[in-house]
Formats: structure tokens, sequence, C-alpha cells
């Protein structure tokens, strides 16, 4: 059963945002197909500069129709057209939108768990008589048997994993914390303490920066020093697209965290009505506790 | 469709007339229309498709075209007939009856609605633009992997592969999209009074439908952006020589491949029901049955994906498990039949088009639900695997079980969404037609297929020859008959004899409290429901 005191619900008016951002993303992923169609036929050299410019005009259309839509929701929610029934809907959608996000991950955790105990041990399980890998271990972390084979001598390839307390360790310790501060900027909130909130949500974003810039350092070192790469097997496969989409999802919900500061500055946001700050609450603990997994299952184990 | 847009909220004053309020409108019925039409236009480009199959395998032998185009055709088929024609038909018809039978004033999220129709076209644009882009010489084709995308064949093959990659990514964000939104709307938006237990099983059926997208959509999307990186940034996903494993995208597939069929059949699970009481003038059999019996199979649906690759070398115990949790599934699919069919007894019914339609449904999918059940079996799985037998067995579910499906849902509410009465005789015909010449063109693949007629093949052996003559001419008529359904559907909308409120005689729920058509903004007042 609903509950609600209001009986009317605000049906926003009609905006041009939702299509052009279609538009946008239709030019961007068109835009990539020909930027890379070299890789499998050299004979379309030639896209590759309309693609780019497709790539750029989409994602400059994508980042404009982003900007412009938010925007009008934030003026409809300051101008006081939502009130606790649409308040609901928000809240609801924003549980059912991280649910999928989980979804997403669970697939690369799959793949990563599914080589672990699968994939890359089978191809150590053959009978030496019929493998060209027979000194292959299996053992995990594996960049696979690949490696050289010539004649019946076989090298398996080397592979450097990253170790879990050094920078790995300090993130960990960086987004528990930030973890931490947006709580404490949210009891500010409630308590209709703007300092607090601002200081907490500043500290909150400093955090998130600190670990975007250590696992950028963490790359470097990976691909300049331990020549661990994306080509580097199962391990470095599951290792930079796990920890590349947590990456890229911190660095949106940092973005995110921007915005609500700003906000808070401004005075928006009361104890009362703040959906906005939630909403990037929840993604932000929803990113903290996808971290934590593969610090566990990546790094550590 | 409904011309009278009167205006009932400040907001609305103004709302734009001509393209502008379709590209920018964030009005249920007028999205909902949107996704239907889509749907329709989809249905016939992806049913041209196959008929260029069905004509090149009118007789042994290469005819009318390469085998590369062959493969082309038969992936985009498929992937044009789930993603753009089953689905957004199903979706049209959430956005427009869920509103009117729950009692809402319209979607819980409307511009995250427009968003969710607006981003198929750009996908339909992606699936097809490399057969035009072939024409020009750019590339050579669309995906020649079948629909499922398999490597090492879809790592290696041209720009069509990249192109129905982003596709499925814009369509997996348009069904997120939807799902959120529908699940909001039927937790937030229903009628006070109107318990979980007292929604129509049409809003079960979706509700269900979409927690499946929600935990599957998303894993698909994963698979497909792994298909990428191993394409064109030297990734090992499905590589045996860094560790990775080609039979590691068929489970991610398939884990959400075997729900999508599911995914394709609730929302048709739940309009039956609602079309069976109305003809049958007595209320439905079992709705709690009936609500469990959906739980039930969603959430069998996401644990028996394997048995979509039987023959690729699973061990022993995963192969038992997966055949009995398979065969579990018609457990509860039992429990829907009967209360269908029990719905059905000693009712006074009559046999107007959408119920034709449905019984109908019931034997052909039927058909389709039993002979899964042969499938399942791992030991005769390995003589089926991969032959026209399967090719059937998906016919009579998602051609009987889905299309027919929608078309009774079709003929059951557009006298509603218009305001008109189809034309009944029409309708009919277009009924024995479709069940007539489906039943020619499907029946003679299974036997096909147990001869050994291999699926995705261009050519065949010479003692396949009669059957496959039949098939093809049986399609063609199969193909055909539904622009008599296009017609009717066309004149309903222009014109005709006008629809009573209540449209039928037995009908029950919110939707027919409303005027035929509906006005453009309903129930801006929530009814209370005892």
């Amino acid at each position: 059963m609903t509950t609600h005191s209001s009986n009317h619900y605000f049906v926003p008016h009609g905006a041009i945002y939702p299509v052009a951002l279609s538009a946008g993303l239709l030019s961007l992923a068109a835009g990539f197909v020909f930027s890379v169609a070299t890789d499998k036929n050299q004979d379309l050299a030639y896209l590759q500069t309309p693609g780019h410019w497709m790539m750029y005009i989409g994602a400059a259309i994508i980042l404009l129709m982003i900007f412009k839509w938010f925007g009008a929701v934030v003026i409809e929610s300051v101008t006081g057209q939502y009130h606790k029934w649409e308040d609901k809907s928000f809240r609801l959608g924003m549980i059912v939108f991280i649910a999928s996000e989980i979804a997403f991950f669970a697939a690369f955790f799959g793949a990563l768990f599914y080589m672990r105990i699968i994939s890359v041990p089978d191809l150590a399980a053959f009978d030496p008589a019929f493998t060209p890998y027979k000194d292959f271990l299996g053992t995990w972390p594996s960049a696979g048997p690949g490696g050289v084979v010539l004649g019946t001598e076989y090298k398996p390839g080397t592979l450097n994993p990253m170790g879990a307390w050094g920078l790995p360790a300090v993130n960990t310790a960086l987004l528990l914390s930030s973890g931490a501060t947006i709580t404490w900027a949210h009891w500010g909130l409630l308590k209709d303490n703007r300092k607090q909130l601002v200081l907490g949500l500043f500290l909150t974003v400093a955090l998130g920066v600190a670990f975007l810039i250590c696992q950028a350092f963490e790359y470097h070192e990976a691909y300049t020093e331990m020549g661990l790469t994306l080509r580097s097997g199962a391990y470095g496969a599951t290792f930079f697209m796990l920890t590349g989409f947590h990456g890229f999802h911190v660095t949106l919900g940092t973005i995110m965290l921007i915005v609500i500061l700003l906000r808070s500055m401004k005075g928006h946001f009361s104890s009362k009505s703040h959906f906005g700050f939630e909403g990037v609450a929840w993604y932000w603990h929803f990113v903290d506790v996808v971290w934590l997994g593969l610090f566990i299952f990546v790094y550590w184990l | 469709m409904s011309t009278t847009t009167v205006a009932h909220h400040d907001e609305h004053a103004d709302h734009p007339t001509g393209i502008m309020r379709w590209l920018t409108t964030t009005n249920h019925k007028d999205i909902g229309t949107m996704y239907l039409t889509f749907a329709l236009i989809m249905f016939l480009v992806g049913g041209a498709m196959i008929l260029g199959i069905r004509a090149e395998l009118f007789q042994p032998g290469l005819q009318l075209m390469k085998p590369d185009f062959f493969n082309q055709l038969i992936g985009v088929h498929a992937l044009v007939m789930i993603f753009a024609a089953l689905m957004p038909a199903a979706t049209g018809f959430a956005n427009w009856m869920i509103p009117l039978q729950i009692g809402a004033p319209d979607m819980a999220l409307p511009r995250l609605n427009n968003w969710g129709f607006w981003l198929l076209p750009p996908s339909a644009i992606l699936l097809t633009l490399p057969f035009t882009l072939a024409l020009f010489g750019i590339g050579d084709g669309a995906l020649a992997t079948g629909w499922t995308f398999y490597p090492p064949l879809s790592v290696q093959g041209g720009i069509g592969v990249d192109f129905a990659i982003f596709a499925v990514h814009l369509l997996g964000i348009s069904s997120v999209l939807g799902s959120i939104n529908i699940i909001v709307t039927l937790f937030n938006m229903r009628a006070p009074g109107m318990t979980l237990m007292k929604m129509p099983m049409f809003a079960w059926g979706w509700l269900i439908t979409a927690f499946l997208l929600i935990a599957t959509i998303p894993v698909l999307a994963g698979a497909v952006t792994m298909l990428l990186t191993d394409r064109h940034f030297g990734t090992h996903f499905f590589d045996a020589a860094g560790g990775g494993d080609p039979i590691l995208f068929q489970h991610l597939f398939w884990f959400f491949g075997h729900p999508e069929v599911y995914i394709l059949l609730l929302p048709v699970w739940g309009f039956i029901p609602q079309i069976l009481q109305t003809f049958s003038r007595k209320p439905m059999y079992g709705y709690k049955a009936q609500v469990y019996a959906f739980w039930g199979i969603g959430a069998l649906s996401v644990v028996v994906w394997a048995h979509h690759f039987f023959t690729a070398g699973l061990p022993v115990p995963a192969l038992l498990y997966f055949m009995y949790s398979t065969m579990a599934i018609s457990l509860p699919l039992a429990v829907l039949f009967f209360c269908w069919i029990k719905t059905m007894w000693k009712g006074s019914m009559s046999f107007e088009t959408p119920m034709l339609f449905t019984v109908g449904w019931i034997i052909l999918f039927g058909i389709g639900g039993l002979t899964g059940l042969v499938l399942a079996d791992v030991a005769a799985d390995a003589q089926y695997h991969n032959s026209y037998f399967v090719v059937a067995h998906f016919h009579y579910t998602l051609f009987a079980g889905g299309i027919m499906g929608i078309m009774a849902g079709v003929y059951y509410w557009l006298p509603k969404m218009t305001g008109h009465m189809y034309n009944e005789k029409l309708g009919k015909l277009h009924f024995w037609l479709t069940a007539i010449s489906f039943n020619l063109t499907f029946i003679p693949q299974f036997f096909l297929g147990l001869a050994g007629m291999p699926r995705r093949i261009p050519d065949y052996a010479l003692q396949f020859a009669e059957f496959n003559m039949i098939s093809s001419i049986a399609a063609f008529v199969l193909g055909l008959s539904q622009l008599l359904f296009v017609y009717n559907v066309i004149s309903t909308i222009r014109g005709g004899q006008k629809a009573t409120d209540k449209v039928w005689e037995g009908a029950e729920g919110l939707e027919w409290t409303l005027p035929s058509p509906p006005p453009y903004h309903s129930f801006t007042e929530q009814p209370v429901v005892k």
C-alpha cells in the first residue's frame, strides 16, 4: 500500500535532454567503432579521423545534456516541486540502479573466479603428451600458459602481480575513511549544521581525489616498472578491468560529491529534504564496498 | 493515437505538438505508443530478414546470397526480434497499461521513461548500419556470429561485431532504465488500497521481469565489454593462451540469455490470464498460485543457464545439476498451465480474436515448453544440439509464446487505447492464417532437426529438400499474413466502430473504468481500491 500526504504527483514537462543524450551516445559509439576499425581491417584506416571527431562531438553532447538535465532537476527541487511522494520514487530508483551496478561488477568478479578456479588450473591439467604447455603450473596469479613455444621447449610467460600491502592498503584506508567522513557530513545535515556538512563533504572529496592519485601512481608503476599490463593474460585482464571500472566509478562518485559540495555551499538541502545528498552518499558507499571486494579477491588472496 | 489532449495540469499547459511532442514527451501513453510502433516496425524488418533466409533455404545449394551474408541475416534477425521487437512491445504495454491498471497518474520517472525509449532508435541504427556501410564498400557487413556473439569467431569478426556490441550496450541501458521505472512505479504509485497481492497479473509479470533485467542485463553488458577489450585492447578473457576460456563467454552470455527467455515471456504470462478471465466470464483461477509460480520461475531461471551448451564439455556433475534444475522449471510452469486451463473450465466462453490468440497460444506455447523439456535432457540433447530441432523449439516459445501472446494483447487492448473496435473478421482471419502457417513453418523443422540438419548453415543435403520447401512456403504465408495485422491496426487507429468504456463484457480492472480512449492524463486523482 502506498502512503503519501499529497494526492498530486509531479509529472515534469517534456525535455529535449533524453533524446539529445541518445544522439550523443550514438555518435560516441559509432565514432569509437570507426576509430578502432583498423585493428581488424587495415583498409579502414581512413575512418580513424572522422571516428575521433564523432567521439569528441558525441562526448560533448553527452556532457552538456547531463549538465542541463541534472540542472533542470535541481531547479525543480529547489523551487519546491518535489514532495514526499516524488522523493520516494527517487530513492527507490537509486536503490534499483545501484543493484544493477552490482550485477555489472558481478560479471567481472565472475570472470575472475572462473579463471582462477576453472580455466587456469584446467590448462595445467592436460596430459603432457597432448599439450605444448608442459611446464605450465596453473597457479594463481597467472598470465596464462602463453609464453613462448619453440619446438618442444616451452617457457611460461612472466608475471609480477600487484602486492596488497603497499598503495592498495593505503587506498583501502582512504576509501574507508571517506565513508566515515560522508556519514559525519550527513549527521551535520540532519542537525542543520551547515559547517559540518560542508567540511565533511570537502574531506570526502579530498579523500576520493587522493585515492585516484594513488591509483594513477599504481597503474604507472605497473606499466613502466613491473611490466604488468592489460595484455598480461588472465591476471592482467581481470586486474585492470576490475580496478579500472572501479576507478571509473570513483571518478564519477567524486564528481557527484563535488556537485553536492557546491550545492551545500549554496545552501541547498535541508534536514528534511536532501535526496540529492543521500543518493550520492549511497553511491559512494557502494563504490566503497566494491573496493573491499577488490582488495580481498584481487590484491590480497 | 489519442487526439484528445486535454491539459489538466498547469505544467502541461504548453505541451508541444508535432514532432516535438514525440521527441520530448513525458506522458506514459505517448511513450507506450512509441514503443509499440517501434516494435511493429522492427518486427517487419526482422521478418523481412528471415524471409531472405527462408528464400535461400527453399532449395539445396547456394542461390541468392553468399554464406557470410546469410550468417549476418540470421544473427541480426535474432537480435532485432528479441531486443527491438518483443522487448519494446512488452515495455510499450507496460507503459500504456501499468499506470491505468494500478490507478497511477503516470509512470514514476517520466523523463527517464522518455530516455528509455529514445535509446532504441540509435541501437537499431547501430545494428543495421553495417549492412548499409557494406553497400558503400565500408567494412564487410553486420555481425556474422549469430546473436550469441560466441568467441573466438566474434573476436576475429569485422566492424559489424563492434556495432552490435554497442547496440547491445544501448539496448541494455534502455532495459535497465525501463526496469527501474517499472519497479519504482509498482512500489510507489499504486492506488490507495491496492496491495501487492491485489495487483493485476500483468503488473506481477512485469515486476518479476524487471527484477530479472536488473540482475542479468548488466552481466551481458560486462560480457560484451570483455569481448570489446579482447578485440581491441589485448585482454585474454576468452583466449586460452592467456589463461582465459571461450566457454567463459558462454557462461556469462547465458547467465543473461536464459533469464532473457522469461523476460520475454513473463509479461505475456501476465496478460494471458486477464484475457482468459474476460472471455470466460469468470474470475481467474489461482491468482496466488500464479504469483508464486512467477517468483519460482524467476528464481530458477537464473540458475539453469548451462543447459544452452551441454555439448561444450562441462563436467558430469555440472551437467546433472543443470539438467535437473532446468527440468524443475516445468513444475511452476505446469502450475501456470493448470491455472490457465482451470480459468476457462466451465466458463461461458466466447472466441473473439484476443481469445482465439490466447487459446492458440496455450496450445502452441505448450508444445514449445514440452520440446524444451526434451532438450533439457543431457543425453538427448547431444543429438538435438545445434540442430533445427532447437530452432523449431524456441520459435514455439518465442514466436507462439512471445509474438502471438503480444498480438493477443494488442487485440485485447487496442479498442481501449484507440477508442475504436478493430475489424473482427480480419482479426480472426489473421489468427487462423498465422496459426496454420506458423505450424507448417516449424513442425517440419522439428523433423529436419531430428534427421540431423544443422542450424545456421545456408546449404543442406538433398534429403532435407521437401521439408525445407514446405517450411519456406509456409514462412512466406506467415510473413505476408502479418500485413493483415498491420492493416487492421492502422485502420483501427484511424477510425471504426466506437468502443465502449468497458469494451468487453467480462472485462475486470481499473483500466476499463476509464473512457476509451482514456484522457491524456488519467487518474490525476487516484481511485481507492477496496
